[in-house]
């Protein structure tokens, strides 16, 4: 008949990370369960680099640095472009969660409540990455080359986890704030998608209008795409990587407790 | 551990969203090892109530204590002895049966060996084991609504909140639900429920404290209730509307109910011997025809419409 419990006697600290991990698990579960979401992480990337590498590849590579093809310009720019993407995911699981309950479930245990947000965003980092890989292979496939070196790679790494982290957090606070998954999808969407389009993700921002021209060489995605740029084609990085740093940490620093604040305040009414 | 009389306390608590009162005052005391349930329509605030009790609410006014915890400065501690379950609360659809104990019994702070026992333990126990490692997304109404309980009860807490556990269910989950309840009641655990189903009510629950618009409006054991109410009832049947009204007429105060729709009328009977007949030679002097008639017990349902009934009409007064 009944079994003895066992609880745990760990550090409160201790307790509230294991909480963090459980719901890592939990959405990384849901990220490999969740078959439509995962073939979209997996196809969308190869889409987009193979179309865009073939339909604007002839008319953008004659304004493009002599000895530079317009595949091994986009990689950067395409990679960006996807996580930014990417981090509509950590929304849709925040609002979807607070819609079904199951966040007042949580609430009712003697959990950590962050670390159903934790949970989401570092699982997104996760598929992030596997998107990433993806391109890469891909890029590789139809004629990508590189000249960094494991160093580099390394800097390209930190960069674009970084700066995912940051927009995950930025992406939890609509999630928090969006009533339903439809809007957050929109929402989501007329964020992103001038972020990334008036940046130097696809085209270098020279050819921009001037107002536009200094909007994009000061945002954050330009940054981080040109710093990741000039890492992959061995280019001098200026002052690229440092500002791309300083803006991702930034935006984490508003962004994160900005989005708990909001989660704790929404679940507490 | 601070303990009081009553393992779950309300006093005078109050709720508002703007100027709409969902809460105007609540008192429920439960002791150990009983089962208070707190009957009412929609929107009566018994949600409300539980998810204030359960630590997931704010309120304006009051006090709130479980196992002598306030709810407010001892949230940490409440949690930890309370299970919640219902519409409050919700299973995780993309995880299996087992991985959804698994992890909020890990959650509760369980090692992952006990938690992964206890887990197996309530599949058998709620007949879950031949579902236990599909997706709770593939379950019928009535298993998701015991994986649901089954999760508030892996760490066996001493304290369970119910709310409304079969809303919804088709007649024979609502059995094998209540015989679950009925099990976890010998153990000994302290259980609110919450229920729009009188039934539900008069079958499990030690005590039954009736809500509506916010306020308690009557509280005891189902046959105090019920001995409210009195006596036995006699329900008429007409042929049509129209005789329904005149029978109305003829009857005068003794109606307690009607309905046009089903052409039907209640009468209150102190002695089936002579008030029967009475009622059928009033109808028969004015030539008044009678379909059926059934004579019954009262019933919670009885108690709740001549409740509120008296409510809504002391309402009207009090705006007069």
């Amino acid at each position: 008949m009944a079994i003895e419990l066992v609880f745990e006697k760990k550090p409160k600290w201790v307790l509230s990370l294991n909480d963090s991990r459980l719901m890592v698990k939990r959405s990384a579960t849901h990220i490999i369960r969740n078959t439509d979401q995962l073939l979209g992480a997996f196809f969308q990337p190869i889409m987009f680099l193979v179309l865009f590498s073939t339909v604007f590849g002839g008319a953008i590579s004659k304004s493009l640095p002599p000895g530079i093809s317009y595949l091994n310009f986009l990689m950067a720019g395409i990679i960006v472009q996807t996580v930014a993407f990417g981090s509509t995911t950590t929304a849709v699981s925040v609002c979807s969660d607070l819609q079904k309950g199951i966040v007042d479930r949580f609430r009712s245990l003697p959990m950590a409540n962050l670390a159903v947000l934790n949970g989401h965003v570092v699982s997104d980092l996760f598929r992030n990455v596997i998107s990433t890989l993806v391109m890469l292979i891909t890029g590789l496939i139809i004629g990508f080359r590189s000249h960094a070196s494991p160093l580099h790679w390394l800097y390209i790494t930190g960069i674009l986890m970084l700066f995912t982290l940051a927009f995950s957090w930025l992406a939890a606070i609509v999630g928090v704030f969006a009533k339903t998954v439809e809007a957050v999808q929109w929402l989501t969407f007329v964020l992103i998608f001038p972020l990334t389009f008036a940046s130097s993700a696809f085209v270098p921002a020279s050819s921009f209008p001037r107002y536009l021209k200094a909007f994009a060489i000061n945002q954050p995605i330009t940054q981080v795409v040109e710093a990741v740029r000039a890492l992959i084609l061995g280019l001098p990085v200026g002052n690229h990587v440092w500002l791309a740093i300083v803006w991702s940490l930034g935006l984490l620093a508003i962004a994160m407790p900005l989005a708990s604040w909001l989660f704790r305040r929404k679940t507490s009414q | 551990m601070p303990k009081n009389d009553y393992v779950i306390e309300a006093k005078n608590l109050t709720k508002s969203y703007g100027s709409t009162e969902v809460l105007r005052g609540i008192n429920l005391q439960i002791e150990r090892g009983t089962m208070l349930a707190l009957l009412g329509p929609n929107g009566a605030g018994k949600t409300t109530t539980v998810r204030i009790l359960s630590t997931l609410l704010s309120f304006d006014g009051g006090e709130a204590s479980v196992e002598g915890y306030d709810v407010v400065k001892h949230a940490d501690k409440v949690r930890s002895v309370i299970g919640l379950t219902g519409q409050s609360a919700a299973v995780d659809e993309l995880l299996t049966g087992r991985e959804n104990l698994v992890m909020m019994g890990q959650l509760y702070r369980l090692t992952p060996q006990s938690s992964k026992a206890r887990a197996q333990e309530l599949l058998e126990e709620f007949d879950l084991v031949k579902a236990a490692d599909r997706t709770a997304k593939t379950y019928s109404g009535g298993m998701r609504r015991r994986l649901d309980l089954a999760v508030s009860l892996i760490a066996t807490p001493p304290v369970i909140f119910l709310d409304e556990p079969t809303t919804g269910l088709d007649p024979r989950s609502r059995l094998s639900m209540w015989a679950i309840i009925k099990k976890l009641m010998e153990k000994g655990t302290t259980i609110l429920l919450t229920t729009q189903y009188l039934d539900e009510a008069d079958q499990l629950a030690d005590k039954i404290v009736v809500i509506d618009d916010g306020i308690v409006i009557a509280e005891g054991t189902s046959t105090e209730l019920k001995s409210k109410v009195g006596n036995d009832r006699l329900e008429l049947t007409f042929p049509n509307a129209g005789s329904m009204q005149k029978a109305l007429g003829v009857l005068g105060k003794k109606v307690i109910d009607s309905s046009d729709k089903d052409s039907s009328a209640t009468v209150v009977i102190k002695d089936p011997n002579v008030d029967v007949r009475e009622v059928l030679d009033l109808l028969a002097a004015k030539k008044i025809t009678v379909d059926s008639m059934a004579i019954h017990k009262p019933t919670l349902d009885d108690v709740f419409l001549s409740l509120t009934g008296k409510q809504k009409s002391k309402d009207k007064k009090e705006k007069a």
